[in-house]
């Protein structure tokens, strides 16, 4: 492993918390009263939207993983059918997850969806992107001393960290101080949203950190 | 034995494993065709690695920082004596303080060590230094030059005697291990102390003398085109009176390098000195030049010797080092196999066994206590315990898939993994002994089992947990409970009014059909009749007072208080408690087996079901089945293929009785007691019995769970001590919230809400105290009885 990968991966995180932030921002200049708060489902579909887009091109343009063998365009748009039959599952998953953590079976249906889209958006997304539609692969990077590459590390790290900010997100709602974002599902998605930014933030600090002790087994 | 590197730890176990079986045994070829051992009597560490070696033994300062070696503090025990040292840099083993005393008239070697063993294969030795060498190992070199250490006042000349032969013999190339022992430093150190300037002559002239061996090593390196090995060390230390043999640190640590061609480093590769122990030398020598290890070493292989190798060579020097040091063990510890098994258990759970689980299990007990401060926590303190539920089902389900996945690959034998795939294997290996502990299902089970059974076993360990999931979703929404969420519609208020008595009585009916289901697989066949009499009274009961219809039942009969329905049931329940009971004592009194204790548990278990399917109202009798249902789920398919220790389950216990107290409709608001079950088959209100049953009927959720957990340690295994540590568990961890709210409500007593929410939270906390308390005396009781049998047993026997 070269201190090169590690800053390579640090401003890759950093282009991403960059277009979490723009997705905040920039609509407000376009659409009139966009808020975070209020019109908390769009900020959910731009924000999952870019997150995909910046993780999709990053993926392009640096290419972590040099493994594709066959690359024929219809094993390509194969590969690409599946990511999003992985990603569409992901979703439902995670809603019936909801659900069952107690979110309501019928009402704020929409609501729920947009937070296991966003949620899966922080974790399937990106690996998807590094690691392809191969539940090995999943497994194997999910698994203890299982990582190969500083990307998967970082990968484990965000992923880790989107589910705990979510679940940590869970807390404030039964808290009786009725402010707007305790409403259900803002306080979640919020959490898992920084909960994402904090991993990104973290991963590439705490490889560079451990970098003596990490040891993969293909450099 | 002591290892000094982790990463090979796991690689360890398996080798042991692995066993001596496979051909591995055979020697590897030398990696070193040449070795020059340059021992230096008496070189401290700081000698070298400190300011005094910067200064005054520049060529091999380059060597440690920039050049083709490794450099190592070595750890010599103590008595830092020479003779002793000698032994232990050659056999690896610790020789004792005899030594000391041999140390003047020192015999034949007759351990096993590296010259011995070199002489053995043929190797060429030349020894010139110190006679000591001469005496322990007599007829081992083929030329030498023994110089006495008497004349402790000459370090001029006994060195000179040394270096003298150097020129000649390194110009020839007829020997394969050469060894000078000088004697002048530890001379020095006697008549003057490290602080001396002779040491800084001393050293220099070693710095030379190492320059010119290394040269013309390199040299002769161009010939044959095979690295040499060059060692430096020294025997032992020099505390700051410059004499030697006690244990302080600078006695011990004495410098070790390893110069070779083979240890070239790429530019920027910064190499730390590690610590180590004396007797890592005599492994790393003999696998270096291609020996057998000494049979008594305990030394282990100093890696980074063979770290530029393909891995398949390193771990086959691993293994021969593990081979040999598991026969020294083999040969000296009588319980060896015992101390196997205690190594791969330490090998399959590193961290001390602090499991996912664990850590939530501790972090949301510690939650919990935290979130009572805040009043809108108390009041929706439900929703803080369906969230910790949910998740630890999470948690589970997450234990039990790696224990799926990961436990399964690991079924071929593993010798044969190694043998075909070293690289990947290792990988594969360790996860899988990593997971070993958990492995599921297959170890109670035995090999013999069909392999669709154990398939169909693995799929329910699978789906429990999510099943688990299901059902307290499912019993969430049958009862609303807590301020913000108690106005909302469920699926109770739909049940309770007039117009579903038809849905309410045909669930009912099912619930109680359920719990006949699932109560009766433990119980005796007298018992089991009991039971379902017990629970048709419970229906009948139900129909009498209105709550359900009869399918035969007249539709003008008017409604009674069912008192004597409701004592037909209370019949059965002391029936079936006394014939729990009277097995409990038969199984302490006489001392038969713990089956008698285990049904007559289950019997106790189950009369307080039948209690609890009285009391409750119709539309919860599903919360009663449904807890049943997740305690066989996760007994069966959770606690005992995972194998959970007492603690876990205790904890996870607590929980899910917690858990079920909301369940059933309660809240921390005293209106939510249902009083009526104190009612249940009384003409009259009557204060004492009322009070008892309507406490059970409020706690049914944790007493139920409680009762489960005894019967579940005393059938899972038949140990005392779970029940004890159980016991242990279960107080504390009862106690700790009510100790911390009773603080928290002291500091906020001038609180707003401290009437209508902290004050009912107390009476509740409480009244669970008492509960519990009465619980774990009983636990306890049962616990003490079942000891003074085994002392009167044991009395008997002797
Ligand atoms: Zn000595
Ligand atoms: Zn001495």
């Amino acid at each position: 492993m070269k201190d090169s990968d590690i800053k390579k991966l640090f401003y890759m995180h950093l282009l991403c918390i960059f277009s979490i932030i723009l997705s905040t921002f920039i609509p407000s200049f376009f659409l009139e009263n966009f808020s975070v708060l209020e019109t908390h489902l769009l900020w959910l579909c731009i924000c999952s939207v870019s997150v995909t887009a910046i993780n999709l091109l990053l993926y392009f343009v640096v290419k972590p993983n040099v493994s594709s063998k066959r690359s024929s365009l219809s094993y390509k748009v194969a590969r690409f059918l599946k990511c999003c039959i992985y990603f569409l599952i992901s979703c439902l998953f995670l809603h019936v997850i909801f659900v069952l953590y107690g979110a309501p079976l019928l009402e704020l249906v929409l609501e729920t969806f947009s937070f296991a889209v966003i949620l899966s958006t922080f974790t399937v997304v990106p690996c998807l992107c590094l690691l392809g539609p191969n539940l090995k692969a999943w497994l194997r990077v999910f698994s203890k001393n299982g990582v190969n590459s500083i990307w998967e590390n970082s990968l484990q790290i965000t992923t880790i960290s989107s589910f705990v900010g979510a679940w940590l997100g869970a807390f404030p709602i039964p808290l009786d101080w009725e402010r707007p974002w305790q409403v259900w599902p803002i306080s979640c998605t919020l959490g898992a949203t920084f909960g994402y930014v904090a991993g990104l933030f973290i991963s590439p600090l705490w490889i560079y950190w451990n970098r003596k002790q990490l040891t993969y087994k293909n450099n | 034995m002591e290892l000094q590197h982790n990463s090979d730890m796991p690689l360890l176990g398996l080798y042991l494993k692995a066993g001596t079986s496979s051909n591995w045994t055979k020697l590897p070829p030398p990696l070193f065709s040449k070795a020059v051992i340059m021992l230096i009597d008496a070189l401290r560490d700081d000698f070298v690695f400190g300011s005094k070696g910067v200064k005054y033994m520049p060529y091999t300062t380059y060597l440690m920082e920039k050049g083709a070696s490794h450099s190592f503090v070595a750890k010599a025990e103590p008595p830092t004596v020479t003779m002793p040292r000698i032994k232990a840099l050659m056999t690896g083993s610790l020789p004792g303080f005899v030594d000391v005393i041999r140390n003047l008239n020192s015999p034949a070697l007759l351990e096993d060590n590296v010259i011995r063993q070199a002489k053995a294969a043929g190797k060429r030795i030349i020894f010139y230094g110190d006679e000591t060498w001469v005496k322990l190992f007599p007829k081992h070199f083929v030329e030498y030059d023994g110089t006495t250490s008497f004349f402790v006042s000459d370090y001029t000349e006994v060195d000179n005697n040394v270096t003298r032969h150097l020129d000649r013999v390194l110009k020839r190339g007829d020997w394969d291990i050469l060894i000078l022992h000088y004697l002048g430093l530890d001379h020095i150190g006697h008549i003057s102390g490290p602080n001396s300037p002779l040491i800084g002559h001393k050293l220099s002239e070693m710095d030379s003398i190492l320059m010119k061996i290394h040269t013309s090593l390199l040299s002769k390196e161009r010939e044959t085109l095979s690295p040499n090995l060059l060692v430096l060390c020294g025997d032992h230390g020099m505390s700051e009176t410059g004499s030697h043999g006690a244990s302080s640190t600078e006695e011990v640590s004495t410098p070790l390098l390893l110069i070779s061609s083979a240890f070239e480093r790429r530019p920027g590769d910064i190499r730390h000195t590690k610590h180590v122990q004396q007797t890592d030398l005599a492994a790393t020598l003999a696998i270096g030049l291609g020996l057998p290890i000494p049979k008594d070493s305990v030394g282990s292989l100093l890696f980074p010797v063979v770290e530029g190798k393909p891995m398949r060579e390193q771990l086959r020097f691993l293994h021969l080092n593990t081979v040999q040091l598991s026969k020294l063990l083999q040969e000296n510890v009588p319980s060896y196999e015992k101390v196997l098994n205690l190594q791969s258990r330490n090998v399959a759970h590193p961290s001390s066994g602090w499991s996912e689980v664990d850590h939530l299990l501790l972090l949301g007990t510690v939650g919990h206590v935290l979130s009572l401060g805040a009043s809108s926590f108390v009041e929706e303190e439900h929703q803080t315990w369906y969230f910790l539920v949910n998740t630890l089902c999470l948690a589970l389900s997450q234990e039990t898939c790696r224990s799926y996945f990961l436990g399964d690959s690991c079924e071929p034998p593993r010798a044969f993994h190694v043998e075909r795939h070293p690289e990947g294997a290792i990988v594969t290996l360790r996860e899988s002994m990593g997971d070993e502990g958990a492995e599921p299902v297959s170890e109670g089970e035995g090999p013999s089992q069909p392999k669709t059974r154990r398939g169909h076993k693995q799929w329910a360990v699978l789906a429990s947990p999510w099943l688990v999931l299901i059902c307290c979703r499912l019993l969430r929404s049958l009862n609303q409970t807590g301020v913000q969420g108690a106005h909302r519609p469920d699926f109770g208020h739909w049940l309770t009014s007039s117009e579903h008595k038809v849905q309410l009585s045909g669930l009912a009916a099912l619930s109680l059909l359920a719990i006949f289901m699932l109560v009766q697989r433990g119980c005796s066949t007298v018992s089991k009749a009991a039971l379902a009499l017990g629970l048709l009274g419970v229906f009948c009961y139900r129909a009498a007072i209105g709550n359900v219809l009869f399918p035969w039942q007249p539709d003008n009969k008017s409604i009674t208080k069912g008192i004597i329905e409701a004592r037909f049931v209370y019949v059965f329940v002391l029936g079936i408690l006394f014939t729990g009971t009277k097995d409990l004592l038969k199984s302490q009194v006489i001392a038969a087996d713990f089956k008698i204790k285990t049904i007559g548990l289950w019997e106790i278990y189950s009369g307080l079901v039948l209690l609890a399917a009285l009391l409750l109202r119709p539309h919860n009798l599903p919360v009663l089945a449904f807890s049943l249902l997740i305690q066989t789920l996760m007994t069966k398919f959770i606690w005992k293929p995972l194998k959970h220790d007492a603690a876990e389950v205790t904890v996870m216990h607590y929980w899910f009785g917690q858990a079920f107290f909301y369940f059933q409709g309660n809240s921390n608001n005293i209106a939510t007691i249902d009083v009526s079950a104190g009612f249940v088959g009384l003409d009259a209100y009557m204060e004492v019995p009322a009070t008892l049953l309507t406490v059970f009927g409020t706690y049914v959720g944790p007493v139920l769970w409680a009762s489960h957990l005894a019967h579940f340690l005393s059938s899972a295994t038949s140990s005392g001590s779970a029940l004890r540590c159980a016991c242990f568990c279960y107080a504390l961890i009862c106690s700790v919230p009510v100790a911390t709210y009773i603080i928290l409500v002291t500091a906020l007593r001038y609180h707003l809400f401290i009437w209508s929410v902290f004050s009912p939270k107390l009476l509740y906390e409480g009244m669970h105290l008492l509960i519990t308390a009465a619980l774990c005396a009983l636990f306890t009781a049962m616990d003490q009885t079942g000891h003074t049998r085994m002392y009167m047993k044991t009395d008997t026997l002797s």
